[in-house]
This record gives structure tokens, sequence and C-alpha cells, in this order.
């Protein structure tokens, strides 16, 4: 039923369907960069620094002469690495939290949801900041840490979501035949609350590629000579008077799968949860 | 009458108490910071290349007041936290509490300079293409903001200063001048960074204000006042926009607390000397109560803000205020 609409979407919405190819694109650019390379995305040369597009080089060379075409397309994947690896522990920590916030015991659930507001109540970069400046940096520490800050935006979703459905029906049903609490949560809350979390793994992608290139941009992120989008950008602004589109293609390239994201988020809330819908 | 005025005083004494909960807790966890990440700051202090002796640690150990129990420090911590005593800094012995009523202001001020250009924008295309839903107008201005909410801070600013500083030579790229020294030259620097920042938070107040005009809109009373022959005009600015503003002033001034720590990159690449760069420094010289200073001043800006808003939230809506109390 979920793919129908989503394929009927496509049609209908030229928005929706070019999101979805450019972001099939990126994922396949992030699996197979390092093949699709023209050129050694490390190899230096000293003596073409900062050019800009010629037939050797289609879009130039970075501040140590290598290919920016090559590193661009190498760039993607740990980028991908963090932002997925990120969702997957906020959304499986995160939706856990909500559900015992919502479904369990009552002074527990309060303890819970109580931190959560606190968690919510700090900007999610500075506290990525303070534990990426204390602790090593790479692509396992940044999904965790990104993660990790995460979780209480999964929990606070999925116990709204959670609460709505244990006030249906077929859940007292359930009760009545004596279920577990195991058989409970996962045949007659996680199915129903599917959707919204869905919609908040959409978010968090976007949100953790925000936050990953946010870092890498002021150097604490993806640690060079590997690069990331957010990483060459930071670089990049070091020369924007000799190579203007040294800045502009990584910009673009993070601000178009950013976008892709957000409108593919977007529709998807629309087809899996009509009442949200605005038109 | 009294008793609404009661319920009001009531709520708000609420309100006043989970957010001094909410401080207490934030300063908890700031205070465990110190313990919870590696690196013992009295090494750093004295400098572990140069091998200091056990007596020196010690002496510093307890000059720092750290080799008391764990829980007296945390409380005499506290204790001073109150006081707007954050202790020193691991670098020169000047007191924390200075650097932070320095660079307070500052990212203040680029908050409020950011969040005015963002309602300013945000708050009238948001109305424009709710008004004529459906149309080619809110088709563009609706992808515009779905656009200006994709383009991270950092890249807005980027652009900026590519066009406004390297390409017309209007503004300077960064740097910050005291009001004091020369007001223009303030000024001058404050506008890139107020503006990288304040477009990207135009486009989602944009979109909320959007959505919420729309939501009242599509209300009875609204079609009431249509069967009642009142003028589209006067529905629109008399009815819609005034309920409309309810969660439009909160979506700002939430925007606003969330930017005292969200002003960072933007601080980062425009050299705005404010608190998060403050905190990032901190953080690279492992100068535990620089860090905690900052952070502290962070959270609690933000938890006042969101208490400020709460609180005006039920000034603007009677009916928040009747239903609670």
């Amino acid at each position: 039923m979920i793919p129908e609409a989503v394929l009927r979407a496509t049609r209908s919405q030229p928005s929706f369907l070019a999101s979805i190819v450019l972001l099939a694109a990126v994922v396949f650019i992030g699996v197979f960069g390092s093949w699709l390379a023209p050129q050694d995305p490390f190899l230096l040369n000293p003596q073409i620094v900062n050019q800009g597009s010629s037939t050797a080089h289609w879009l130039g060379t970075d501040e140590f002469g290598r290919d920016l075409l090559s590193r661009l397309l190498i760039g993607v994947q740990p980028t991908l690495l963090v932002a997925i690896g990120a969702t997957v522990i906020a959304g499986v920590f995160g939706t856990m939290i909500g559900i015992m916030g919502a479904y369990g015991r009552p002074l527990i659930a309060f303890l819970i949801m109580r931190s959560v507001d606190i968690m919510l109540s700090f900007p999610p970069i500075l506290l990525a900041l303070l534990a990426v400046g204390f602790w090593e940096s790479g692509i396992f520490s940044l999904s965790v840490v990104i993660g990790v800050l995460y979780i209480p935006h999964f929990a606070r979703v999925a116990h709204a979501a959670t609460l709505q459905v244990s006030r249906m029906e077929f859940m007292e049903a359930e009760h009545a035949m004596g279920a577990s609490a195991r058989r409970v949560v996962f045949t007659a809350i996680l199915p129903n609350i599917l959707s919204p979390l869905v919609v908040q793994a959409t978010l968090t992608v976007a949100a953790a590629i925000l936050l990953e290139s946010g870092l890498s941009f002021l150097g604490l992120g993806i640690v060079p000579p590997e690069p990331s989008w957010g990483q060459m950008i930071g670089t990049a602004r070091g020369y924007l008077g000799q190579n203007p589109m040294y800045v502009i293609w990584p910009s673009l390239l993070l601000a178009l799968t950013v976008l892709a994201i957000n409108v593919v988020g977007d529709r998807l809330r629309d087809i899996l949860d009509p009442r949200l819908r605005e038109e | 009458m009294n008793a609404s005025i009661a319920g009001a005083l009531l709520l708000a004494a609420r309100k006043l108490l989970t957010a001094f909960i909410q401080l207490l807790v934030v300063a908890t966890l700031i205070f465990s910071v110190m313990y919870i990440m590696p690196g013992d700051p009295v090494l750093l202090l004295l400098g572990a290349d140069s091998n200091p002796s056990p007596e020196a640690i010690a002496s510093m150990r307890s000059q720092l007041g750290l080799d008391q129990p764990v829980l007296s420090q945390y409380f005499v911590w506290l204790w001073n936290a109150l006081h707007l005593d954050f202790g020193k800094s691991l670098t020169n012995g000047y007191p924390v509490a200075n650097y932070v009523m320095q660079n307070l202001p500052r990212t203040l001020e680029l908050a409020f300079a950011a969040i005015i250009i963002a309602a300013l924008i945000g708050v009238p295309l948001g109305i424009a293409a709710a008004l004529k839903r459906g149309s080619m107008r809110d088709t563009v201005l609706t992808s515009i903001a779905t656009i200006g909410i994709s383009v991270p801070v950092y890249i807005m600013g980027t652009l900026l200063v590519l066009f406004f500083s390297l390409k017309l030579g209007l503004l300077p790229a960064s740097g910050y001048t005291d009001i004091s020294r020369n007001v223009l030259e303030h000024f001058r620097k404050l506008a890139l960074p107020a503006l990288a920042l304040g477009f990207g938070l135009a486009a989602s107040i944009a979109r909320m204000t959007r959505s919420s005009v729309l939501e009242i809109l599509g209300r009875d009373f609204v079609r009431a006042l249509r069967a009642k022959g009142m003028s589209e005009r006067r529905i629109i600015w008399q009815h819609v926009l005034r309920n409309a503003a309810i969660p439009i002033v909160t979506i700002i001034g939430l925007q606003l607390g969330n930017l005292m720590g969200g002003t960072v990159l933007v601080e980062a690449m425009f050299n705005w000397p404010g608190l998060s760069t403050l905190l990032v420094g901190a953080v690279s010289a492992r100068n535990y109560p620089l860090v905690q200073g900052a952070m502290l001043a962070i959270a609690a800006a933000f938890i006042l803000i969101n208490l400020v808003v709460e609180l005006l939230y039920s000034l603007l809506d009677p009916r928040i205020r009747r239903k609670r109390s």
C-alpha cells in the first residue's frame, strides 16, 4: 500500500521524483565513489594548485593540486556512513526509550521523558562539539556522538505515537487476550507507529549530514587527508579569492542533497500520515 | 477577574520552578563533564611534558580544590556558580565570569539581529503564501523556503562573503569592532553573520507562518464570518492574523533560544567573539572551568529565553491561562 502511494507520488510530483533520483545517485557515488574517481584523489601536485576547470581536471584542483572531482566523489562516503550510522543509533534507542516512556511503569516513564526534555534543551551542535573536542574524531565516533544526540528527538516522536496507539481498542483486545509486553510492543505498537518514525528518520539523516559537515567545516569532523564535503568547504573558504569554484562545488552538492532529503521527507509525511497533509 | 490573575501567577510560578530545576540538572551535567572527559587538568596546567614532581601535583591539586570529595566539590562549585563565580581560567587565572560577561552580549546581539531579519522576511512571506494557497506565488515561495532550510548556514555565509565582500567590496568578510570604538564599523561587521543566520531562519519561520495561517483559515469561525458578509480584508487582519500570531511568536521565540548555541558555526567563520567562540577555544585548550562557565551561560540563556517565551505565550493567549488554572 505504501509503495503504491510512493509510486503514485513520483508520477504526479516531479520534484519528488527528481529528489529520489538525486539521492539514489548520491548513494551510488557513496558506494562506488573510489571506482568512479577519474584520478587519484590523494595525489599532490604543487605545480597546479587552486586551478579552475580544465580538460585534465574537470572541476579544477584544490590547494595541494589534488583533483577536485575525484575528491568530491570519494567525499560522499564518510558523510553518508555517519548519517546512516547516526540515524540507526538514534532510531533504535530513541524508539525503545520512547515506547518505554509511554508504555513503561509510571515513575520510569516520567523520569525518561523528563531527561529527554532536558537533553532537548541543548543545541546538538554544542554537545557534538564538546564530545568530538575531547575524543578522537572519525566516522565511528561521529556516528555515535550524532546518533546519541538525536535519540531524544526520536524518543519524543515514538512517545507521542505510542500514547496515541495505546488508546486504541485493539490494544485493549491484546491486553484482554493476556498478550505479553513483548508481544504488545512488537506486534501492536511498533507496526502502528512506523509512519512517524520513518519521517523522523529522514529528518535525522538530513540533520546528521548537516551536523557532520558543520563539524568537519570547523575542522573537528572527518580528519584530512580523507575528504568530506563539509571539510572541503571549510578548507576552500581560505581560497575564495584564488579559486571561488573550489567552495561552490561541494556547497552545491551538499545543499542539493539536503534539499532532496527534505523534499522526500515532506512528501513521505504527506503519504504516510494523511492527517498531517496540508493540501 | 481575581481568579484569572491568581491563575496566571500560579502558572508563572510553576514555569519558574520548572526552569529552575532544569537549570539545576543542566548545571549538574556540566559539572560532571569534568569527570567524564579524559585528561587531568592538573597535569595539563603544569605541563605533562615537564614531568612535574608529585609534590607539585599535590599542591596544585589542593590549590584547585580537587583533593576534596567529589560531592563537596560539586556543592562548592554550584554555590559559587549561583553567585556568578565560575572559577578561574586554567591558562591565565583570569576569572571565567569576566570572559562570559564580555562574550555573552555579543552572542545575544548577533542572535537578536538574526531573529529580527528572519522575522521581517519570514512572516510576511509566509502570510503571502498562505493567502494565495495553491497559486503560483505559493508554490514559488514554498519552494524558496524549502531551499532556504536546506542550505547550511556556513554555505550561506560563504556565498554572502563571496558576493558582498569579494565581489562588491561592500562589507568586511569577518571580524569584530567594539561599538564604543566605531559604531558604523561595528554594524558593518555584524551585517554578514546576522544575514547568514537570518536567511535560514527566515525560511523556517515562513514555513511555520504559512501553516499556522492556513490552519486558522480552515476554522469554522472564518466560514461564519464570511457567511456574515464581513470583508475578506477585515477577516484576515482582525481575525486570522491575530489568531495565527500566537504560534508564530512562539516559534520565533524558540528559534531565538536555539540561537544561543546555534551561532557556533557563524561565530567561527566570521571571527565573531561570542560565547560559542569562547567555548570552542576552551574545549580545544582543555580549559575546564572556561568550558563549564561558557556552557552554563549558554544553557542559562536558552532556558531563560524559553521561560520568557512561555510566559509571553500565556499572556498572548488568555485561553491557555484559563485552561491550566
